[in-house]
């Protein structure tokens, strides 16, 4: 019926059938996408249960001008991450977390730049573009160290917050962050904050680990040796992937 | 071990080209985080869909451009590129399914 004929010399064969391969990647790249997807899910769903309590608070209703902290409401975050080092007591909303953004993404270019001289296989340039990606990463986790400390001991003022104890309302001025209590907003609020920042702080330490394993591979010489910088790429790709993730995470817990 | 194996390597020339459109993608992602920044402070908090919607939309442009160049997506096998995106589909539903449960969440609590 078939309208060509096959010998068995001249089987039909389709690129799925064995012998090569058909995504045109190595194993390992291939195996490193399909992390980066897997926690591309995990990320997502942190992000979007923070979508889901966030709805499921009451917003801050009335001018941006006249907004306070409460513990009614879910906080407008360019009211909460206002602060800079060094410049206590000025109100510069979402200027650091601006700088950290920079920071992230001025690393991603120097990985690109180290994955584009590891094609030339120029060993001196990838190890100029590795070092200043592993600084541009401790950097980074500088900045989430001072915005983390920041966070938890709050400004000097505090909020006075009303609870219910007992049947019985009482009110208190809470300072700073932990799990329970904030005084920014409700309690999930701080929880969120540091859970998806938390996570990706830990993403971001283990790349600074693996950036700076490649650094140490390439100044000893061993891609020299295996003859290409194919591990460079693949890390990059995490590298890259850590950035993407804090992209999404400035729009939608800073932004937003 | 092999002494040729270290002394042989051929170091290539930089793409003059390629070393650019790095740097040129590298602006356009620092044009966009300025310009959020921008919208963050110019349109007013209570403009709210329109301030999300802007904001969401530059992010994905953002997205794009770090998966489609800095990662090389752009330039894999068709087959490789729709196994990665096509999954993000999950994604989508998830978001609209979480924020519209979170919705039905605050009026049981606040309205009913």
């Amino acid at each position: 019926m078939s309208t060509t004929a096959h010998t068995i010399d001249d089987p039909k064969r389709s690129i799925w059938d064995g012998g090569q391969s058909p995504l045109k990647a190595s194993y390992g790249k291939l195996m490193m996408w399909f992390f980066l997807l897997s926690d591309a899910f995990t990320f997502s769903a942190l992000l979007i249960t923070y979508g889901l309590v966030r709805s499921a608070h009451p917003a801050y209703e009335g001018a941006a001008d006249a907004f306070s902290f409460s513990n009614n409401y879910w906080p407008i975050p360019e009211k909460v991450f206002e602060a800079v080092p060094f410049l206590h007591g000025i109100s510069l909303p979402l200027v650091f977390v601006g700088i950290m953004t920079f920071i992230l993404i001025m690393s991603s270019v120097t990985m690109v730049l180290a994955v584009e001289a590891g094609h030339r296989m120029d060993r001196k340039n990838v190890e100029k573009w590795m070092l200043w990606t592993v600084i541009g990463g401790l950097t980074f986790l500088g900045c989430q160290a001072w915005e983390w400390s920041h966070f938890i001991h709050g400004t000097d003022g505090g909020t006075v917050m009303k609870f219910l104890v007992n049947g019985e309302w009482i009110e208190k001025t809470i300072f700073g962050a932990n799990l329970s209590v904030n005084q920014y907003g409700p309690s999930d609020f701080a929880a969120f904050f540091f859970f998806i920042t938390g996570f990706h702080g830990t993403h971001v330490f283990s790349g600074v680990v693996l950036n700076f394993i490649i650094y140490y591979n390439t100044i000893t010489g061993v891609y020299d040796k295996r003859g290409h910088y194919e591990m460079v790429e693949k890390v990059g790709l995490y590298w890259h992937f850590v950035d993407l993730v804090w992209v999404f995470v400035f729009t939608f817990f800073y932004l937003v | 071990m092999h002494a040729e194996e270290t002394t042989h390597i051929q170091v290539q020339a930089p793409d003059k080209a390629k070393i650019r459109k790095i740097w040129m993608t590298a602006g356009l992602l620092a044009i966009i985080t300025a310009l959020e920044f921008l919208v963050a402070f110019t349109i007013p908090l209570e403009m709210e869909v329109t301030r999300v919607t802007i904001f969401v939309g530059m992010t994905i442009v953002k997205a794009f451009y770090i998966v489609g160049e800095f990662m090389h997506l752009k330039y894999e096998v068709k087959v490789l590129i729709w196994s990665i995106l096509i999954p993000m589909i999950f994604i989508v539903w998830m978001l609209v399914a979480f924020v519209y449960e979170g919705m039905s969440i605050f009026d049981d609590r606040y309205l009913n």
